[in-house]
This record gives structure tokens, C-alpha cells and sequence, in this order.
């Protein structure tokens, strides 16, 4: 075990792995954190806490990772190279391991021109490629980037993720990028959206057939609709997110009461068709702001009990 | 070269509103080649400032005197003899030339008329893009010869972020995607394995992050 997290006690005993995910709050208020917590418990089996997600400030992913971790959730700390450069995501990393932390997702961060405070200077000191070759050298060399080593047993034993949008183009390139993850060192990776399955299932078969699928857990993203204009908005605005024109049509031949049972109806069939692809080992769902619904995709997509390892 | 833009209209007369009689000193350098600061701008703005003034029954004389450049102190010292009996000095150099200025004649009060912008070239007549970021180091010959350090948004050395769609960067659609860029440049020449290594931590002591730069060329010392 690299990190003995559930998360990876779960993929590595070939489960099927679920995961959650969790926005903190634009106050200090835990909580919110608290009551979402309550959808998620024993329904997933980590959850990612976001880290300033579309560059809008909210309660830091750490102390939103421990409050999930209080009310007896794992956290999957999100961490973002936009905002600290290499001596604080050094110090972060010990930091966040030292208070029970054990996986980390490392990302590049959202720009922030998109986010509450588009003034503000970004950092990009390292880019999420080399976040995870940091937190790879720290648990596995016991080094930092000083050179420093840490004495055995002192260092952080993360379980290393990342993310991955087979979606962005150009498409040549992702799996690529894959490649270049899972070589500095990502234990696991979480896709973007998925709606478009089909250039899905052609990333995942370039991914199989270039041994990737042996060397990092896949986990699929899946994103119910809960309105046509949700739809609408993830496919024109987004960056990076593919919606084809079935999806829209599907959310559009429902009454606009029926639309979020619909969308959550796609989501459950997502998940049986993701299943089935060689290399899923789990779903990560996403469920932005509407955390009460957890309860009822994963039992209905059939993926209750969660596994106890 | 450096690209400037002149600043709004209202800044540069709010600069000036307390005085009677400035001087608009403009560059021959890279400013006339971007349109914002040479012999023909100088005389613009010195119009508007003038006829704004009038307008408001507060007359302002504008003098206009054009440098070679105004990034070497051997242009700046052709101001003496120029400089007295004004109230104030607007410089249309980039942000170099209002600091040699200011350094050179302490007692002067100088303003800049010009926003520095970025360093970059022309796509095309009246367009121009940052190009380079002067981080110290330039490695652009392991990118196709494009650089993502100054057109990267988030200056990414390992391959397009989630964001890039359609050739187009996440932040806006009119900006180019370099490594959407890069990646078709490199496989065009089928060198795209060049960019499945790792690209290590950049060392950014040698840019900005290192502290003011200076060169010192002993050769060149007189």
C-alpha cells in the first residue's frame, strides 16, 4: 500500500471504486460541509474536496477535507498550482498529511479570470504535471525539491490523483498527457464530464492499448443534468466539456418538471455503459450543488453496499 | 519589441490639470514602431491636451520635442537646456524612459503617457501579441519554436490544460491556444515525442522572480 487510503484499499482490491465530490462554502460556515457530508456518508467512498474550484474564493480545501474527515468521510484534497508556488505546496502536502490527509488530487487550477477576484496574480510556479512528480518524490524518495530528506516514517504517504479531459482538444494529445501522468507518478486519475461516450470509449481504448489502464485507476466523471438549461450551458460555456446535441434533445423531450429525473435517469445508464468499458475502475460523481440526490443515483445505478477493506 | 498603448485621455489630463506648460517628450524606438509614442503621437496627444484645455477656458501650453530613444542616457542628457520652465514632463516612451527622465532631472515632475504593455511583434497592420516574457532561460526550440511560458495562460510545460477547446484557450476565444499550437506543430514535423517528456520544475531565478536583472558586459565597459 502506498498510502493505505480507503480509496486505494478499494481500487487496489479491484472494487469498483465511487467517488464523491464536495464544494466548501464562500464563508467560514462548516456546516454547509456538515449537512452535504450527510448525502455522502456510506454511499461513496472518498471525496474530492474542491480547491477554489472556477478561481472563486471559498473555504480552503484543506480545512473542508478535515471537517468531511470529522464526520467520518476520506477526503480527496484537491490542491491547485494557481495559487502557491513550490514552497507552499511543499509545505501544504506535509502539512495536510500530518493532519490525515491521504489522497491528493493535484490540478493546474482554473485561470483565474473566470473566478471573483480576476485582479489577482496567479502563481503556476509548477504546473499539475510536476505537482505530481512533487508529491510522488516526497513519499517516495522522502525528499523535497531542496534536496532536504525526511526520515523514514515522516514522510507523506499520499495516494497521488490527477485529472484528465479526454473532451479538451487537441484529442491527438490526451492520452498523451495520460501517459505523461502516470509516469510522474499519478496512482489515480478522474475524468472530466463524460456525455460524449463514444470519444470516450475511443480514449479509453487508446489508453488500453497503450498499457495505461494497468498502471493508473480510471475513474470515470459522470455530471447529471438537472435542467435543459444546465445542459445548455454546460455544452456553450464550459471549456473543455463535450455535450452532444442527443443529450440536449433528451433533456428537451421532457416537461421541464421531469428534467432533473431524466437527467438523473442518463446518468444511471452512464454508469452501467461505463461499467462495461475494459479499464473504468470507478465513477466519479459529480454532483454540483445537488448532493441530496447521492442516495438515490447510487443505489438506483446500483453500486450500494460500498465495500468495507 | 515593447508594445505600449497611450493611456485614456482622461487619465493623462487628469495628470496634468494643475499645470500651464508641459513638455511631451516622445521616443524613436520601439514606440514609433508600435504607433503609441513617436513623432506623429507625440503631436496627437499635444492637440488634444490643447484643444481639451481651451475647452475648458484653461489654456495649456504643449511643447514637443522627440528623442532617438529614451532608454540610454545619452539621448536623455539632449533635454538639457530643454527642460526649464515647465511645469511638468509627459513622457511617451515606454515605462523606461518617464524613470530616466525623472532620474536625470530630479527636480522635474514626470508622468507617463503610456501603458508598457507586453513584448511582442505585429500580426498585423495595428495588431500586436505578446511574445516572450523574458524569463532568462528560453527553451522555445523544445516547443516548435513557440513559447508557453509568455502564451501559455497558466504557463504550462506539460501539454495542453482541460481547457483548451477548438484551438482556443480557456480564458477567451480569441486567444490562440499555444499549446494546441505546439502539439499540431510538433506532429506536423513529427517530433511529437519531443514533447512526451517531463519538463522539469523551470528555474525562475532568472526571471522576474529572481529580483531586479542587470547585465554587466566587461567587454563592452569603457
Amino acid at each position: 500500500m502506498k498510502s493505505g487510503s480507503n480509496l486505494e484499499k478499494v481500487l487496489t482490491a479491484g472494487h469498483f471504486a465511487v467517488t464523491g465530490e464536495c464544494g466548501p462554502p464562500r464563508s467560514a460556515d462548516d456546516q454547509v460541509i456538515r449537512k452535504k457530508a450527510q448525502y455522502l456518508i456510506g454511499n461513496v467512498d472518498s471525496v474530492n474536496m474542491t480547491d477554489n474550484q472556477t478561481s472563486v474564493v471559498r473555504m480552503s480545501s484543506l480545512a473542508g477535507s478535515l471537517i468531511l474527515q470529522q464526520e467520518g468521510l476520506e477526503a480527496n484534497m484537491q490542491m491547485v498550482c494557481r495559487d502557491r508556488n513550490r514552497i507552499a505546496i511543499q509545505s501544504d502536502i506535509l502539512g495536510a498529511y500530518a493532519l490525515g490527509i491521504r489522497n491528493l488530487l493535484c490540478l493546474s487550477g482554473d485561470h483565474q479570470k473566470f473566478g471573483d477576484h480576476p485582479a489577482s496574480k496567479n502563481v503556476f510556479d509548477l504546473d499539475s504535471m510536476q505537482l505530481i512528480q512533487t508529491v510522488a518524490m516526497m513519499r517516495d524518495e522522502r525528499k523535497l525539491w531542496s534536496g532536504q530528506e525526511m526520515e523514514e516514517g515522516t514522510e507523506p504517504r499520499l495516494f497521488i490523483g490527477a485529472a484528465v479531459n479526454p473532451f479538451a482538444d487537441p484529442f491527438e494529445f490526451r492520452v498523451h498527457r495520460l501517459a505523461k501522468k502516470v509516469a510522474a507518478g499519478v496512482d489515480f486519475v478522474q475524468t472530466q464530464c463524460i456525455y460524449n461516450m463514444p470519444k470516450f470509449k475511443e480514449y479509453m481504448k487508446q489508453a488500453h492499448d497503450m498499457g495505461l489502464t494497468e498502471k493508473v485507476h480510471i475513474l470515470a466523471g459522470i455530471t447529471p443534468m438537472k435542467s435543459l438549461g444546465m445542459a445548455r450551458y454546460m455544452k456553450n460555456f464550459v471549456p473543455g466539456m463535450d455535450v452532444p446535441d442527443e443529450v440536449i434533445d433528451r433533456i428537451k423531450g421532457v416537461e421541464k418538471k421531469g428534467q432533473a429525473k431524466a437527467g438523473l435517469e442518463l446518468a444511471r445508464e452512464q454508469i452501467q455503459e461505463l461499467r462495461e468499458i475494459p479499464g473504468v475502475a470507478g465513477v466519479h460523481l459529480m454532483l454540483i450543488e445537488w448532493e441530496e440526490r447521492m442516495p438515490e443515483l447510487v443505489k438506483e445505478a446500483g453500486l450500494l453496499p460500498r465495500p468495507v477493506v | 519589441m515593447i508594445i505600449a498603448e497611450r493611456k485614456p485621455i482622461e487619465e493623462i489630463l487628469a495628470m496634468v490639470q494643475d499645470f500651464k506648460k508641459i513638455l511631451v517628450v516622445g521616443c524613436k524606438g520601439c514606440v514609433t514602431v508600435c504607433n503609441a509614442g513617436g513623432v506623429k503621437e507625440v503631436g496627437i496627444l499635444a492637440s488634444i491636451l490643447r484643444l481639451a484645455r481651451e475647452k475648458e477656458d484653461n489654456p495649456l501650453t504643449v511643447d514637443e520635442h522627440t528623442l532617438e530613444r529614451q532608454c540610454d542616457p545619452e539621448y536623455i542628457d539632449q533635454l538639457d537646456g530643454l527642460m526649464s520652465g515647465y511645469d511638468a514632463v509627459l513622457s511617451m516612451a515606454c515605462s523606461i524612459g518617464p524613470q530616466y527622465i525623472a532620474a536625470r532631472f530630479p527636480e522635474a515632475r514626470v508622468f507617463p503617457a503610456l501603458n508598457t504593455c507586453f513584448m511582442g511583434g505585429a500580426l498585423e497592420h495595428g495588431v500586436w501579441a505578446e511574445f516572450c516574457q523574458a524569463c532568462g532561460d528560453c527553451k522555445i526550440h523544445l516547443f516548435g519554436g513557440l513559447c508557453p511560458i509568455a502564451r501559455c495562460s497558466k504557463s504550462l510545460l506539460n501539454g495542453p490544460c482541460g481547457g483548451s477547446s477548438g484551438g482556443k484557450c480557456e480564458i477567451h476565444k480569441e486567444v490562440d491556444c499555444v499549446w494546441h499550437l505546439i502539439v499540431e506543430k510538433l506532429m506536423a514535423q513529427g517530433k511529437l515525442d519531443q514533447l512526451l517528456e517531463i519538463r522539469p520544475l523551470k528555474d525562475w531565478s532568472s526571471s522576474r522572480d529572481g529580483g531586479p536583472r542587470k547585465i554587466v558586459r566587461e567587454d563592452l565597459k569603457i
